[in-house]
């Protein structure tokens, strides 16, 4: 059966990223808008399973990357990362069958849906980072082998800059680079690969996943953990459990190159009396102690609702005051395998941590 | 000189008004109701306060007011003009269209007339894309119809030249009668916001000049020959020029009123205040005797905007708050509303409000009746009330510092002297009418808030830059020229970006001009 990504299903895709996306991602309102209007225009776009993927169908990922105070004044015009897929189709002379988002938090889970409703493309449900990282080699397909490149970076005047790396720590570098002379956005096509690789390499399910916990906290009516527990225990990732609740009582940010990182204190309520959570963040939360010990660290997500409403608290809008509930989900194994942990582990951030997978809700 | 001067402030429920003298001395005050046509419930008020101060109308200098016409008239959908919506910015931002995400009727009570034009500039103030004249002029040619329009270039907030230029370019086609929004003045950066905001603020031009229109001639009908201003959000006072200009900039100026009267009474600058009137009670925070600004969008008439709003937190709550006693003792958010003089128990009535319970406890004195009620329910009900109070409270607090609170409208007696999280807690004299007098005391304000590169002045030079533009501006809103002093600057450095961007936000205020 095929599945059919209209403008409700936008909405929700965007308010589940916001959980998947752990605090971080950017925010998703205008990639919402953006992949509305395209979907408006050009018409409903199809979600494809990676396991229907023939073997040697092609797929190009796209996505949108930059500083977060110019996406949200200079708006896309539209055509930029049809421009980046199309460079690369000329690179390559073959067409893409599919795009890919890179990332399932904040502003890229719903971007390449646009892209695909204007070139008549399914969008492959997966993506690389099973949730949001800040860099390009944050990704499954570079752990797992895939070349990032031939890579395209394009702005809104037509400019498009072919980029070609032996690694992709060197894409990540050069593409930052152009896209602030292209004005401090820009929008990517990177790790074009088969649909073999797609199925060995990339995280399945995440796009149905955020559909799904979108529509689900837009139904809930008071309950939004309750909501998000049954939805992730039919998933790949582990069933979402309460890490703490308690009220925010510090928080600390500094930005430095071109991140914001810093830690929120939490005081406990209720069952959690008596006891301080602190969550450390680079954009994304990073790890959560409770009095001191790690109680989850990246890759898992953790994600902090507001306690009343259920709704996610993005880590630029976390303030002194605010009852929260903090959860923690497991990821799926292909993000906690040796090679995963060496590129987004925890002493990858700097964090005095071993990865121990979060126990589902007990 | 006597510098008599009559603050009123419309709000839901209630139009309430002072007489004050030069000195800031409070010589009378009323609560009246508010009426259907806002202009006879003012008038009734400046009556009443008239009469009980024994200022007579000559001798009157300023009338300061506090008006919901802009808010409603976004709400009900009525009397906006048609809007012709200019973004300039191709070939970027064309994938998301102006009033996108508005209502659908909104966006059709505005005529739905929107263009997204080349030009624009970068953060940097590097040029994105040329102006086309010739195309602006066709498409002002097209949108020959509209009442208003609304300009909004990509990165006005760096750089105004081409909403400047196509404002002129308006005036070339159209003349000098329609009025012209350009979003640089109104919003920051956040095109889409911005952009609402704008759209928003030249829809309202219209309702705005009717109003300011009424007042006057009721003024003169009443042989009134004062000076009008009306209060904007951030507390202070502009002139109805300026008004009629900027209505965007009247919306929620009840609850800064608020803040400001209450700081005033009570002479706190920095704290809590905690405003309860009928159906709600507001939660904001003064610094330096201003009412502090939201930092996140604020939604006015469901249309995201990101202009300075005060940062205020609503809850349920007030003196018309219908009290439950079917699940645990809960009190609000349905409310009795203007109708507690009918259906209040005190009032012979069958619904058991807030009020009431104060009556019944022999705490306030009001009302025809005393409803009898048991005393564990009206401890309960105290109980509620303090938890939620106290909750929002800590919520607008900064740290965990304890911090003086102020309590002021017409319900205060609902709230508890003692709150959690409260250094002191004021209940200052004409606590009822602090809005009214937050109006009265308000000052004339200028604001920026801009982007500037440093590489291409140095700091000090920015910021003198952006002082000298507020200076400008409070001016420009009826400032007199030697009070004007700098009450607020902040700088944040956009360290994400290259060029050493910093964004400044400076506001200049000063006392009305003789």
């Amino acid at each position: 059966m095929t599945v059919e990504i209209g403008v409700e299903e936008i909405e929700d895709i965007a308010l589940g990223a916001t959980v998947l996306g752990t605090g971080g991602g950017g925010d998703p309102h205008v990639g919402k808008l953006v992949a509305k209007q395209a979907i408006e225009e050009f018409g409903p776009v199809e979600l494809l399973p990676p396991d229907e993927l023939d073997a040697d169908d092609f797929v190009i990922p796209t996505a949108q990357m930059g500083a977060p105070t110019v996406s949200v004044e200079k708006l896309p015009g539209g055509q930029e990362a049809v421009a980046s897929m199309e460079r690369i189709e000329r690179e390559l002379g073959k067409t893409a069958d599919a795009t890919m988002p890179i990332e399932c938090g904040g502003i890229n889970s719903t971007f390449p849906f646009a892209v695909a409703a204007r070139r008549g493309l399914p969008v492959v449900d997966a993506d690389g980072m099973g949730r949001a990282f800040p860099e390009l080699q944050h990704e499954t397909f570079n752990i797992y082998g895939v070349s990032g490149t031939p890579a395209a970076v394009s702005d809104e005047r037509g400019n498009s800059c072919l980029i070609e790396t032996d690694d992709n720590d060197q894409l990540e570098w050069l593409a930052r680079g152009v896209t602030v002379r292209m004005g401090g956005v820009a929008y990517v096509s990177d790790y074009p690969m088969t649909g073999a690789q797609v199925k060995e390499t990339a995280i399945p399910g995440t796009m149905s996943l955020a559909r799904d916990l979108g529509r689900a906290l837009r139904l809930a009516e008071d309950d939004a953990m309750s909501a998000i527990r049954e939805v992730t225990r039919e998933s790949i990732y582990g069933e979402a459990r309460s890490l703490f609740e308690g009220k925010i009582v510090d928080v600390q940010r500094r930005t430095e190159r071109g991140f914001v990182f810093g830690h929120v204190d939490i005081d406990g309520l209720d069952s959690d009396e008596g006891s301080t959570m602190r969550i450390e963040f680079q954009n994304e939360n990073l790890g959560a102690t409770v009095d001191g010990s790690y109680v989850a660290t990246v890759p898992d997500l953790i994600t902090v609702l507001d306690r009343e409403t259920g709704g996610p608290i993005p880590t630029e809008s976390l303030r002194y005051g605010a009852r929260v509930r903090v959860l923690g989900i497991r990821t799926p194994e292909i993000m906690r395998t040796p090679a995963a942990l060496d590129v987004w582990g925890p002493a990858s951030f700097g964090l005095d941590a071993t990865y121990e997978p979060l126990a589902d809700h007990p | 000189m006597t510098d008599y001067r009559i603050g009123i402030d419309v709000g839901g429920t209630n139009t309430d008004a002072v007489v004050m003298d030069g000195d800031d001395n409070l010589l009378a005050k009323t609560k009246t109701p508010t009426t259907e046509d806002i202009t006879s419930g003012i008038l009734s008020a400046l009556d009443v306060v008239l009469d009980d101060s024994g200022v007579s109308e000559d001798e009157l200098d300023y009338v300061m007011l506090g008006t919901t016409h802009a808010t409603n008239a976004i709400t009900e959908r009525r009397g906006l003009n048609e809007v012709g919506v200019i973004r300039i910015g191709a070939p970027a931002t064309q994938s998301i269209r102006p009033l996108l995400e508005w209502p659908d009727d909104l966006a059709a009570a505005i005529g739905n007339n929107v263009a997204i034009l080349d030009g624009g500039h970068e953060f940097d103030g590097r040029l994105l894309n040329d102006l086309d004249e010739e195309q602006v002029r066709a498409q002002i040619r097209e949108f020959a119809d509209v009442d208003a329009f609304a300009v909004t270039s990509v990165f006005s907030p760096v750089r105004d030249d081409h909403e400047t230029r196509v404002a002129e370019l308006i005036r070339e086609e159209v003349g000098d009668d329609v009025p012209i929004s350009v979003s640089n003045e109104i919003g920051s950066v956040g095109l889409l916001e911005r952009e609402n905001a704008t759209a928003l603020n030249a829809a309202l031009t219209s309702v705005a000049s009717e109003a300011a229109n009424a007042f006057v001639e009721a003024m003169d009908e009443r042989g009134i020959d004062a000076n009008l201003y009306f209060g904007q959000n951030d507390g202070t006072l502009m002139s109805v020029d300026y008004a009629i200009r900027y209505p965007i900039f009247t919306v929620a100026s009840g609850p800064s009123n608020s803040v400001r009267g209450a700081a005033y009474l009570s002479a706190v600058e920095n704290g809590i205040i905690v405003d309860v009137g009928g159906t709600t009670t507001d939660v904001g925070a003064v610094t330096e005797g201003f009412p502090r600004e939201s930092s996140v969008a604020v939604e006015i008439g469901e249309v995201k905007t990101n202009f300075r709003m005060p940062d205020i937190i609503a809850i349920g709550i007030g003196g018309g708050s219908i009290v439950s006693t079917d699940d645990g003792v809960t009190v609000g958010p349905q409310s009795v509303g203007y109708k507690l003089t009918e259906e209040a128990k005190c009032f012979g009535g069958e619904t058991l409000t807030a009020t009431d319970l104060e009556v019944a406890a022999g705490t306030i004195d009001i009302g025809s009746e005393t409803p009898d009620v048991d005393a564990e329910i009206v401890e309960a009900a105290r109980e509620y009330v303090r938890e939620r109070v106290e909750r929002e409270v800590d919520r607008m607090k900064t740290s965990a510092e304890p911090v003086p609170v102020v309590i002021v409208g017409g319900g205060s007696i609902l709230v508890p002297d003692d709150i959690a999280g409260a250094s002191e807690v004021h209940k200052p004299d004409h606590y009822e009418v602090a809005n009214a007098v937050g109006v009265a005391i308000a000052q004339v304000s200028g604001e920026v808030d801009r982007i500037y590169s440093l590489d291409e002045m140095d700091r000090e030079e920015a910021i003198q830059h952006a002082k000298d533009e507020a200076t400008d501006n409070a001016l420009a809103a009826g400032a007199d020229a030697d009070s004007v002093d700098i009450v607020d600057v902040e700088e944040v450095p956009l360290s994400y970006l290259p060029g050493n961007a910093v964004r400044i936000k400076v506001k200049a205020a000063g006392a009305l001009d003789h």
